[in-house]
């Protein structure tokens, strides 16, 4: 199995981006993606600025896919993903259907990340037909949902022919709204945010009046409010999954990198859930549950 | 402009008929279906009689088949579009890509719209339902703009729906796992949000509280009114604030838009609430039948007028309506 650093999902200054991607660089990672999936006005680093930072990590020998925004309504949206899809060199995480149609268009391979909905085999070879080379399994679906899709792939005689990544650590992005919730939260207008998740480079803790944690709000983005740790589950997921996604919140991410190496590598230490974590889609029950 | 009602049951059915609609959407009583609620939907015997009722009017039958097929049972999606074109259904609305594909494949003949669940936003996810499986038309999400519906209608030559009433998802359909991760079950998977058999109210010292899976959505004083503990409805705490972090309970409503919506082409205002009382279907049905008939009848002269607001106030989700994202200020 190898592993990925997912896009960073929260809006961050630009020099904290770069001193990222430095590490990112020096990190065992096998592939790395980046790109602003949240939110177009967040502009800190433009869409050429990710386009080049993306090729200079691939020059320097790593696996770099560009990853592209989430929910995307305006036409200039659609000019920043044609900007992604024209980058000449690199693969594309599609992370909206409008995606996949101009990457198929201009014949880029891509994978299909985990906001699209594809939730069974005859989809996984319909969007294989267009150019899929890997695809990103919805946060919510479980061990069990993912098994059958790779039974239903090898009856299909497709299963060798694409790569299925699970997003195994971090902040599970669970929706997308026409509101952005950190300017609510702020009182502000959507319209005149003043780019305020600057502000909160791990997105803002909503809890219950319990102080259940529920929700992480990243902009227009709901994020679940545990973090989802699949660590204790790699036995589960031999010969059904080829990639693990570690989603950064912070460079604490290399750390944990290295913790799933190390278990890749035959270590086998247990790492009891902290309170704030959870693996329940995995188990196939609430995914804010937690399976020890 | 067609008005497009929603039927959860077959005296639903008729009297959106009786009432003026259109066209009525009803769906199966299965987990193809969105609205998968116990003691909702068509049963066989149900949808036949159903669909004759629909055809002996002059009127439009549409059957949502709006969830995504499970792997290995996708035998039960692709039954539900042999149902719809064995009824003789004027329309499928379908979700999941791989349903899309059989149903174009197989009945070329059946239209189809792109459902909301879906969750196409722009003019390039558009074209690729429309040159893959020959979508006639798209249910656009409730996450626009009506200057993006605007422009969208610009961009594209496909037929646009939009949900003109009723309950407010306010995140973009289809790609909301919030319910599932609170209890394991989302309208993707089972065809629910926020199914009721996880809610619970409790009084307590602290005022009624409603939990959903145990999580604790609401807290109310005597005072304050209830409302379904639909998750993202709650009041929650953020930077030592308490509110609705996402969204009040409260429920979309166009009226005063529909001129606009009228000049941007729109071929069809929907009105949500399958799960929803004959009584609801009925005033519902009447409002928007009175205000299209008024509008087309003398545009420059419709209003608003104050009996059919507060006719819709009544059935509205806490007695309150928005223009939702159809505003901008709402975002």
């Amino acid at each position: 199995m190898k592993l990925s650093l997912g896009p960073v999902l929260y809006y961050w200054p630009e020099k904290s981006i770069m001193d990222f991607y430095d590490q990112a660089l020096s990190s065992t990672a096998d592939i790395i993606y980046l790109g602003e999936t949240v939110c177009s006005k967040r502009r800190e680093l433009k869409t050429r600025d990710w386009i080049e930072l993306a090729k200079s990590l691939s020059q320097q020998g790593k696996e770099v896919v560009l990853s592209s925004l989430a929910l995307l309504e305006a036409p200039s949206e659609i000019k920043i993903l044609q900007q992604l899809c024209d980058n000449g060199e690199l693969s594309v995480e599609a992370n909206d259907v409008g995606a996949i149609q101009l990457l198929h268009e201009k014949k880029v391979p891509f994978t299909c990340g985990p906001a699209i909905n594809c939730y069974n085999a005859s989809v996984l070879k319909l969007f294989m037909n267009k150019g899929m080379q890997r695809w990103v399994m919805p946060v919510e679906l479980s061990r069990d949902w993912l098994q059958q899709i790779v039974f239903d792939c090898q009856a299909l005689g497709i299963r060798d022919q694409f790569e299925i990544e699970v997003f195994a650590h971090g902040f599970m992005p669970l929706a997308y709204s026409a509101r952005c919730f950190t300017a609510r939260s702020e009182n502000k207008a959507k319209d005149d945010c003043e780019l305020c998740c600057i502000k909160y480079p791990q997105g803002r803790a909503t809890t219950t009046q319990e102080d259940q944690q529920v929700f992480i709000l990243n902009g227009i983005q709901t994020q679940s409010g545990y973090c989802y740790n699949l660590i204790n589950d790699l036995p589960s997921m031999q010969g059904l999954v080829d990639i693990l996604r570690i989603s950064p919140s912070s460079v604490q991410a290399f750390k944990i990198l290295e913790n799933f190496r190390k278990e890749l590598q035959g270590e086998h230490t247990q790492y009891p859930h902290a309170h704030y974590e959870c693996n329940g889609f995995w188990h196939k029950i609430a995914g804010l549950e937690s399976v020890n | 402009m067609e008005l497009l009602c929603p039927a959860g049951s077959l005296p639903a059915l008729k009297m959106a008929i009786d009432c003026g609609a259109d066209a009525v959407y009803i769906g199966l009583k299965d987990d193809t279906n969105a609205r998968h609620f116990a003691g909702l939907n068509f049963n066989d015997k149900k949808i036949v009689k159903g669909a004759q009722y629909v055809k002996d009017h002059y009127k439009k039958l549409h059957i949502a088949i709006n969830t995504f097929a499970h792997p290995g049972h996708e035998i039960r999606w692709r039954n539900a579009v042999d149902k719809c074109v064995d009824l003789g259904a004027d329309v499928a609305i379908i979700a999941d890509i791989a349903t899309l594909d059989y149903a174009a494949n197989k009945y070329p003949e059946l239209e189809l719209h792109l459902s909301v669940q879906a969750s196409a936003t722009n003019s390039a996810a558009i074209d690729f339902y429309q040159k893959n499986f020959n979508i006639k038309r798209v249910v656009l999400p409730r996450v626009l703009s009506i200057q993006q519906v605007k422009q969208l209608s610009r961009n594209t030559n496909i037929a646009l729906e939009v949900f003109a009433f009723g309950s407010l998802c306010i995140m973009a359909e289809g790609r909301c796992y919030l319910s599932s991760y609170f209890t394991g079950e989302s309208p993707n998977t089972v065809g629910a949000c926020s199914p009721a058999k996880f809610v619970r109210w409790l009084e307590t010292d602290n005022g009624l509280e409603s939990r959903l899976n145990n999580i604790l959505i609401d807290s109310y004083q005597s005072h304050e009114k209830t409302g379904y503990p639909t998750l993202c409805k709650g009041r929650y705490n953020v930077g030592g604030k308490l509110y609705h972090v996402i969204e009040e309970p409260t429920s979309l409503n166009t009226l005063s838009i529909l001129p606009e919506l009228m000049q941007a082409n729109i071929c069809s205002v929907k009105i949500e609430g399958r799960q929803r009382s004959v009584a609801y279907v009925e005033q519902i049905t009447q409002v928007w039948r009175a205000a299209i008939d008024a509008y087309q009848a003398s545009p420059a002269q419709y209003k608003v007028l104050d009996a059919w607001t507060s006719m819709l106030d009544n059935v509205s989700e806490g007695n309150q309506t928005t223009l939702g994202a159809y505003h901008r200020k709402w975002q």
